[in-house]
């Protein structure tokens, strides 16, 4: 099962720097959420994986580590907030410069 | 305390000035003024102790596990430099005050003198050698707005910047040299750095920490070869020179020399280093002095070449020797800071300052050429002047040091006071004396006492000094050298040592040769014209343009504009850096339990891959683009569901939703589709930088849940008191409201800011008249038939009390089961985004009651008063109490401060999707759809 959750994130992070490498603003952030799927489970495993281990107390011992899950659920929260950011001077920056390209014109006045 | 608050003041008193401005010059000056008198009789309260022998200390603690403290103490080398940063800047404000011209802006120069002043009083009472850095890098930034006062001049510029440049690089060596020291020493107190001097003296970090302290030192105090930015720093107003270049700034490397004197001096290496860059500023400093024809430049060697002798002095090494240079630091201070004020008063009264065109001033402004002349005069040595006193004890110091051969450094010190005679007399013969010159461009007369006055008093004490050294300045004097040599002194000060001893002779010899060097002076200048010198500031300026340059390639090759080379570059990096410390190490497998594979799992991993892997290969429609996203994004949940994380599941499923929504939104706005911009090499050379990054992180992962943690994991207290400590089951909920509820404080808040940006940026947007346009040209989408469709309309109107009460519910049961405030505020969001979406933006806004920024508002001050009311029970911010109630006809139930401050991540998380939402909508009202009025469209299309 490690293998796989591993195989999971390394694919999510590679196709997030992928699209993250492309020209223009709108696979640049489909990029940076994949990023964060990757990030946000890497955190999560950080806690190791464990099966019907939920951290509600008296549901039966073991429980799984509760910390790494508190930390990426409002990682999860944050990084919509993100988005909504970038994704907003996306929409600003195609409607003032007329094009969705993220690269200075080189030799331009910037 | 008391010490503190005397470094403190001109900090504390610098915004004066600037306030009092505006109740006119004067009362900006005294401002100004009186802060620093309160200063200085601050001080003068302590005098008594410190000139007993005592030390007065004060210590506040303030990082005391770095060895950061705000210690300071005054000793007598203290006391005399804090004596002459307050003294000659009380005589300053007053000389500024009728100097600066109707058109300076006043109060700022004040702000800037006083913020100087502070630094420098700090520099000469800190304790602790980091705060003594701290001072040290603020007297350079305060020097810098000082000498840059006229900022309409460029020379003001230059000047600042390269005594900013020259100082501050000082000024980092210095760090790491008084670093060394302090780790030598085990302390940064100097009180215990200074008695270690065998410890220090015997380390082999000796000679590093020394060879920077120096460097620190030589180019504060412009000692050769760092000497060339005092010059051009003479751009500044005469006040600011008068300032920095008698009494302060310069002094600042003389008085670091002196205070590390006991643990410094005293060996080979220092006396080599010191003792001849100290001869050498000091001859060849005298040389240039005397063939420069702008007073304020002939004053500005000068400068330098007494800052050598006192330097050439402390590198002796010897006691009598410190004393000496300790003595000269003051009368250096009183005749130079009088001699540049003159220079002052002359520019302002003749509007010229070049001695080839001034002459004959003696008789248009007789009470400056008689201040002139006697700080001249022991500028030159000249007999009973202080000037002289010093110079016959460095002189005779001088005769009975070893300096490559038994007469050298006698011969050298004696040419150093011949051209000090020479350019001495050289400025009072061509400036005062001769005929009148009646081509000078404005006719002088002198000016007003509040001009002379405060050179005259400097004057005075040349003469007082000069006559009565033993009454007027050797309690001084041995109060500071004994704070240098570390053993009381008792020096004696006379005018006649005798026949027999060398520095009369010398000082005759000096005199003389001066007087002839005078006569022949306009011989020597054709020589001294005809020589090749190196110009510094060509040099400098040459350095600083290629270093410059060299910097701009190297970012220009990092970072060319393109956001691609520069995220490859860091990915390519941190692999690498990853690749190396894995193979530097030694590896075994993890040997932690592996879970086995069920074929759920598996199935849904595959699925997951799959749908990730087929985005970069259709991404260039973006809409299928969007959906495999959400596909991808919503498969995390189960894996979530399955790895016993609850609460996440819930979390990614509705952030999940909402931000889909948000894209598809945005994506109304832009391009549907992505043009095939790059090539296939270039595809497959980001598809190799892509599998890096992934085979890393995906290993790192790999390697990381193979093993058991190295540490024991915090989270077991967490467990362990979820239930009597914070009153809830679900552990992630306590430590999101509880344990970390700090953490969750700021998130919130980081949440609702991103949310008002949001607005901020399509409010801008709107009122751009160039959005307008492009917006009313948006090509409208006519893709579906029906903008409001009935079933749908209807559906999500039956589902809006639904959602809303399951919102409730996961709100109520976060505490003890999966849900909490985050998860509420996000079903509550998305059921009123399907509102919106269903029935359109102007039917649904014109029945909401109230305003998303409200919620936000609301929601951030609720979680705050929450932590707030621990304050009423004397508990710090944000702990919780819970208790359990028991009301009829229900059942018992908990009651929790938690959940009020879950209340306010609820309202906070609602308030902020809402309006990033809504914020992006908004902009489709400009592009020209009518705005609809009802609730669904009967008729079809519009």
């Amino acid at each position: 099962m490690e293998a796989l959750v591993a195989l999971v994130i390394g694919t999510l992070a590679a196709v997030g720097i992928y699209l993250m490498l492309r020209l223009r603003t709108f696979p640049v952030i489909l990029g940076l959420t994949f990023l964060s799927y990757a990030v946000n489970l890497f955190i999560f495993v950080s806690g190791r994986l464990a099966v019907n281990a939920a951290p509600i107390i008296g549901s039966g011992e073991p429980y799984a580590d509760p910390l790494p899950q508190a930390l990426v659920l409002t990682a999860i929260v944050i990084s919509f907030g993100m988005t909504a950011v970038i994704m907003i001077m996306a929409v600003g920056g195609h409607l003032t410069a007329g094009h969705d390209r993220i690269d200075l014109d080189k030799g331009g006045d910037q | 305390m008391s010490l503190a608050l005397i470094a403190a003041l001109p900090f504390l008193g610098a915004m004066l000035p600037g306030l009092m401005i505006r109740r006119g010059r004067n009362a900006c000056a005294i401002a100004a003024g009186s802060v620093t008198a309160l200063a200085l009789l601050l001080l003068a309260g302590h005098a008594p102790t410190v000139l007993s022998g005592g030390i007065v200390q004060t210590r506040i603690d303030w990082l005391p596990a770095l060895g950061l403290n705000a210690t300071f103490f005054l000793d007598g080398l203290g006391l005399l430099f804090a004596g002459l940063i307050l003294g000659i800047g009380l005589l300053i404000i007053l000389y500024a005050r009728f100097y600066l011209a109707k058109s300076d802006p006043m109060g700022l120069f004040f702000t800037y003198l006083l913020l100087f002043q502070g630094a420098m009083l700090g520099i000469v009472l800190s304790d602790n050698i980091l705060l003594l850095l701290i001072f040290w890098e603020l007297t350079s930034l305060s020097s810098f707005l000082l000498i840059g006062y006229w900022k309409h001049l460029p020379e003001g510029r230059q000047g600042a910047r390269m005594a900013l440049a020259v100082t501050g690089a000082g000024g980092l060596a210095m760090i790491a040299g008084m670093l060394i020291l302090g780790n030598i020493a085990g302390s940064c107190d100097l009180t215990v750095i200074l008695t270690q001097k065998a410890a220090i003296q015997a380390s082999p970090h000796y000679l590093p920490a020394l060879i920077l302290i120096l460097i620190g030192a030589f180019t504060k105090s412009a000692q050769f070869p760092f000497h060339f930015w005092l010059p051009h720093a003479m751009a500044a107003p005469t006040p600011v020179s008068a300032y920095l270049h008698s009494a302060t700034m310069v002094k600042a490397g003389i008085f670091l020399m002196a205070r590390l004197w006991p643990v410094l001096a005293g060996t080979p290496e220092w006396f080599w280093i010191v003792a001849t860059t100290g001869l050498v500023t000091m001859v060849l400093a005298a040389a240039i002095a005397l063939f420069k024809d702008d007073l304020k430049a002939l004053l500005a060697f000068s400068t330098v070449s007494h800052l050598g002798l006192v330097t050439m002095l402390l590198g002796f090494g010897t006691k009598p020797a410190a004393t000496v240079a300790v003595f000269h630091i003051l009368n250096h201070a009183t005749f130079k800071a009088a001699l540049f004020m003159t220079a002052g008063i002359v520019d302002h009264a003749a509007h010229t300052r070049d001695l080839r065109r001034l002459g004959g001033l003696r008789r248009l402004m007789p009470v400056t050429f008689t201040i002139a002349a006697l700080a001249g005069l022991s500028m030159a040595g000249i007999p009973p002047l202080n000037g002289f006193l010093s110079k016959e004890l460095m002189l005779e110091e001088a005769a009975h040091t070893l300096w490559l051969t038994p007469w050298a450094m006698g011969l050298l010190a004696t040419v150093g006071a011949l051209l000090s005679v020479a350019y001495s007399f050289r400025l009072l013969a061509h400036g005062f004396l001769g005929p009148l010159r009646d081509d000078l461009p404005h006719r002088p007369h002198d000016p007003g006492p509040g001009l002379w006055l405060a050179p005259g008093f400097l004057a005075l004490l040349v003469v007082v000094i000069g006559l009565f050294p033993m009454a007027s300045a050797a309690w001084l004097v041995d109060a500071a050298a004994g704070a240098v040599t570390g053993e009381a002194a008792h020096v004696h000060i006379s005018h006649w040592h005798g026949l027999q001893a060398p520095a009369l002779w010398m000082s005759l010899a000096a005199i003389g040769g001066g007087l002839a060097l005078l006569g022949l002076y306009p011989r020597l200048r054709g020589i001294w014209d005809a020589l090749p010198r190196p110009e510094a500031k060509r040099l400098f300026d040459g350095l600083v343009e290629s270093l410059a340059q060299l910097a701009r390639t190297s970012i220009e090759g990092l970072h060319n504009g393109s956001f691609g080379r520069a995220l490859s570059l860091a990915v390519l990096a941190i692999a690498g850096a990853a690749l190396w410390a894995f193979l530097g190490g030694s590896h075994v497998a993890g040997d932690r339990a592996r879970l086995p594979a069920d074929p759920v799992t598996l199935g849904l991993g595959l699925i997951l891959i799959g749908a990730a892997l087929s985005v970069p290969i259709l991404h260039r429609n973006r809409v299928v683009a969007l959906i495999l996203t959400g596909v991808a994004g919503l498969l995390i949940a189960p894996l979530f569901v399955l790895f016993s994380a609850p609460d996440l599941a819930l979390t990614q499923v509705a952030v999940e939703v909402v931000t889909i929504l948000l894209m598809l939104v945005a994506l109304h706005f832009l391009p549907k589709d992505t043009p095939a911009e790059s090539a296939m090499p270039r595809r497959l050379r980001d598809a190799g930088i892509a599998a890096i990054a992934g085979i890393g992180i995906g290993a790192l992962a790999w390697m990381m849940m193979t093993r058991a943690p190295a540490f024991d994991p915090i989270s077991t207290y967490h467990l362990a008191q979820s239930k009597p400590g914070a009153g809830g089951t679900n552990a992630v909920n306590t430590i999101i409201v509880d344990f970390r509820g700090y953490d969750t404080f700021g998130e919130i808040i980081v949440l609702g800011i991103a949310a008002l940006v949001i607005y901020a940026l399509s409010e801008t947007l709107l009122k751009s008249a160039a959005v307008t346009r492009r917006l009313a040209a948006h090509p409208r989408a006519r893709e579906s038939g029906d903008r409001h469709p009935m079933m749908l309309v209807v559906s999500t109107r039956l589902l809006l009390p639904m959602a809303m009460l399951v919102g409730v519910y996961i709100y109520l049961r976060g505490h003890n089961m999966p849900g909490g405030g985050f998860v509420a505020g996000l079903v509550f969001a998305i059921a009123y985004l399907m509102q919106y979406m269903a029935s359109g933006y102007d039917w649904t806004h014109a029945r909401q009651r109230f305003d998303h920024h409200v919620l936000i508002g609301w929601g951030v001050l609720i979680a705050a008063l929450a932590g707030v009311g621990a304050w009423a029970f004397g508990l710090p911010f944000l702990t919780s109490g819970y208790d359990y109630v028991h009301l009829w006809p229900l059942e018992e139930f908990e009651l929790a401060t938690a959940a009020i401050f879950d209340l306010g991540v609820f309202l906070c998380v609602l308030g902020a999707v809402l309006l990033a939402l809504a914020s992006l909508s908004r902009l489709a009202l400009r592009t020209g759809e009518a705005p609809n009025t009802r609730a669904y469209d009967t008729e079809g299309a519009p």
